[in-house]
């Protein structure tokens, strides 16, 4: 879990770098290029795949921790319904025991996701990819797919906002969490990574949720 | 103080159990929660009813015996108290009170609110010891140990095996209990002929025994009477992964 689970926190960092691209430069050349070497290059081309597996990897072994952990207690507790202020669960925090239903949400919005720019972008195509770049070579038009979609679905930067604060839920448990799993930790180290794990929530809860959003506000005004 | 208890009764291990309501009219706020219990059962015992079974022992907070589910909290609500150590001051006039035994597969309950835990001894036979013959106390100084080193042994010498962990933790993980008794032993000389080999044996009768896994939630911390640290489970986790590496559970088991 906490192997895969920083992998692909290594992910995330890439992928919010070229999603801001989208933000700095309006006329869309710096996202196209970004996302033209993203497909094209043959380092992430292998990336691509061992990325899909430590997914995978993480999902799995989610599951199986979550349904075994799940029949270790057979009863629950009378008294936890009633107060819920005093209940057993009062010294954790709501996202450290709700990790994988974060992560059930993370993956539904993963699947939107890929199948609204993705899947498009790699297989199905768009006619939006094929509009003008002002770009040397053969390079699709991502920034205006993207920028197209959400200023049409206004719905869509909804789910991408509820998407990011999921996402950065599971962080502020993930971050401090991985690192205790791998004996990274001590009384000092623990303070420390809780303030990178804060950090990293709002970095990402807030960056991929800010970009949707400025596409769309801008389109407004 | 006038008090409803909401108490969970179950005659035996194979019996369904449910909740038994108990009004107390005569309570006061300078028992302390086992004190309670004790004026219950001797009200019952007049009226000739079955008395609660509960475990009690020392009553200073020492012995870990007092294991129950107060109000959905382990040992109640307050930081750091067992049981025998709640003031009665923690409630008012006229609360309802719900108490159960702790929840845990590990920890089949045998009456009302007691419960099997002799799965922390057998954790404890899987490692939870010093091979070299220690004898009294050893004169000071004798071995170096450096005081940061001593005072976190002793912090995590400090439990008291109650359970609480278990019964706080939503995976009825042992992690705490196991990360208090490694760590006792890996800062001190004493207990390094053993060294990583304790930490695997443990960690692997744990998970043999049907206690679930550390998610890291951190509730077992909040509820521990005696506030062993999550630092200890770090250590047991690098002790574990370092035992893993050099294959010491196969070498030996």
């Amino acid at each position: 879990m906490s192997i895969s689970g920083i992998f692909l926190i290594l992910f995330l960092i890439v992928h919010l770098t070229v999603n801001s691209m989208i933000v700095f430069d309006d006329s869309g050349a710096l996202f196209n290029q970004a996302a033209h070497f993203m497909a094209t290059d043959p380092i992430i081309g292998v990336i691509e795949p061992i990325l899909a597996i430590g997914l995978i990897v993480h999902f799995l072994f989610a599951s199986i921790i979550t349904f075994k952990n799940q029949r270790k207690r057979d009863v629950n507790y009378a008294g936890l319904g009633r107060y819920k202020k005093l209940d057993a669960a009062a010294g954790s925090n709501w996202p450290s025991r709700n990790m994988y239903i974060l992560g059930g949400l993370i993956l539904i919005f993963l699947v939107i996701h890929l199948i609204n720019f993705f899947w498009k972008m790699k297989f199905t195509g768009d006619p939006l990819l094929h509009t003008p770049t002002g770009l040397e070579g053969d390079v699709e038009n991502a920034y205006n797919l993207v920028t197209t979609k959400f200023i049409e679905w206004k719905w869509l930067v909804g789910i991408y906002v509820v998407g990011a604060l999921a996402l950065g839920l599971h962080l502020y448990h993930g971050v401090w969490s991985a690192f205790q799993t791998l004996g990274w930790s001590n009384r000092k180290w623990r303070d420390i990574w809780n303030v990178i794990g804060l950090i990293i929530t709002i970095l990402f809860a807030g960056g991929f949720a800010f970009i949707p959003l400025f596409v769309m506000i801008q389109s407004m005004v | 103080m006038k008090l409803i208890l909401k108490i969970w009764r179950q005659a035996s291990p194979k019996d369904e159990g449910g909740f038994q309501t108990y009004h107390l009219d005569d309570a006061s706020q300078d028992m302390t929660f086992l004190e309670l219990l004790d004026a219950l059962n001797e009200k019952l015992i007049v009226e000739d009813q079955d008395p609660v079974a509960f475990e009690h022992d020392c009553r200073e907070g020492i012995c870990g015996s007092c294991a129950m589910m107060i109000n959905g909290r382990p040992h109640g609500p307050g930081e750091e108290t067992t049981t025998c150590q709640l003031n009665m001051k923690a409630f008012r006039d006229g609360d309802t009170i719900i108490v159960e035994p702790w929840r845990a597969r590990a920890f089949p309950v045998i009456k009302d609110l007691v419960v099997d835990r002799s799965a922390f001894e057998k954790i404890m036979e899987a490692g939870g010891f010093v091979d070299v013959d220690v004898s009294a106390v050893p004169d000071a100084n004798t071995y170096p140990v450096a005081r940061r080193d001593a005072e976190e042994a002793f912090d995590a010498a400090e439990c008291i095996g109650c359970g609480a962990c278990v019964a706080a933790c939503k995976n009825s993980s042992a992690m705490l209990f196991v990360a208090g008794k490694v760590s006792q032993y890996a800062l001190l000389p004493q207990g390094q002929m053993e060294g990583l080999q304790r930490a695997w044996n443990m960690v692997a009768k744990m998970d043999e025994l049907g206690f679930g896994s550390c998610t890291n939630t951190g509730a077992c911390e909040a509820e521990c009477p005696k506030g062993v640290s999550l630092a200890h489970i770090a250590r047991l986790n690098r002790q574990f992964l370092k035992a893993g590496f050099k294959k010491v559970g196969e070498e030996k088991n």
